[in-house]
């Protein structure tokens, strides 16, 4: 399953200052972790300042916080922030054909399964996981 | 603060009550049928003696092609009393029992709309397993 990128620095954010939600960190700070472009990162922090998972400082130095329920918030939250929901997607030629119907309820099926994946792990479960990486923060 | 405890035939009428109201299904033959010398049937109980919740599971070898595994096939927890970690508890209680069995992993299937239940299972580390369940309408 390939995201977009703003929905992957949205994740990343989010269970980065999750992972201490005393801790803040400037956007530059995320985005030097995960070697992307800070630019990118101060937008997508909006989008999360706009949902209320994180708190932000101004300015390129100002420091974010995570705002969220660990245990209420799950991956699916922040994915809808950035992806468009399966019945707001626009309509793709052909799809009126009985081929296209066809085809569609299967990648129905495939979005189905991948929602109700994201939408049943909570950040807390996440940060928990068993993950060397997750574990060490 | 509950205790976990084997189910008996008296604990049958408020398993089947408490499982009537959160599913609106009766499947009160379903429930005796867990009391089977096979089954794990566990239950979590108040210090007033109330019913707190319950869980039912076996261990199944080659069930679809599997080696031995422990299935959970129910777990419901009282729903004021959730977010205490009585379902937690009821679930190590039967995953301890499923080593007790020698088994070394633990099953479940879950209906893919139901995110509580799905989220609980996945706050106790479990993941998408190595099967894929398939459905036919046959009406």
């Amino acid at each position: 399953m390939k995201l977009q990128t703003g929905t992957r620095l949205g994740l990343y954010a989010v269970l980065e200052l999750a992972r201490d939600p005393e801790r803040t960190l400037s956007a530059a700070d995320l985005a030097e972790r995960f070697g992307v472009s800070s630019h990118h990162l101060a937008k997508v922090l909006r989008t999360l300042g706009s949902a209320g998972l994180v708190r932000g400082g101004r300015g390129a130095s100002g420091g974010y916080r995570f705002t969220g329920n660990r245990r209420r918030t799950t991956l699916m939250d922040i994915v809808a922030l950035f992806e468009p929901a399966p019945g707001q997607r626009a309509k793709e030629s052909g799809e009126d054909t009985d081929i296209g119907a066809a085809l569609q309820r299967v990648l129905m099926e495939i979005d189905e399964i991948a929602e109700a994946t994201l939408r049943s792990i909570s950040l807390e479960t996440m940060l928990k996981s068993k993950g060397p990486s997750l574990r060490s923060g | 603060m509950v205790a976990i405890r084997l189910a008996q035939a008296s604990d049958l009428p408020a398993i089947s009550a408490l499982d009537r109201r959160l599913t609106g299904s009766d499947k009160p033959q379903y429930w005796q049928d867990m009391l089977g010398p096979d089954r794990h049937f566990l239950v979590a109980e108040t210090d007033k003696g109330a019913l707190a919740g319950f869980i039912a599971g076996e261990v199944r070898a080659w069930e679809f092609g599997q080696p031995a595994a422990g299935w959970v096939f129910a777990i419901q927890i009282e729903p004021r009393l959730r977010l205490h970690g009585v379902g937690t508890q009821l679930f190590e209680a039967l995953v301890a029992r499923f080593k007790a069995k020698g088994v070394t992993r633990v099953r479940t299937l879950v209906d893919r709309k139901d995110h509580l239940i799905l989220s609980f299972f996945r706050a106790q580390g479990m993941v998408a397993g190595p099967s894929l369940q398939l459905d036919k309408d046959l009406s």
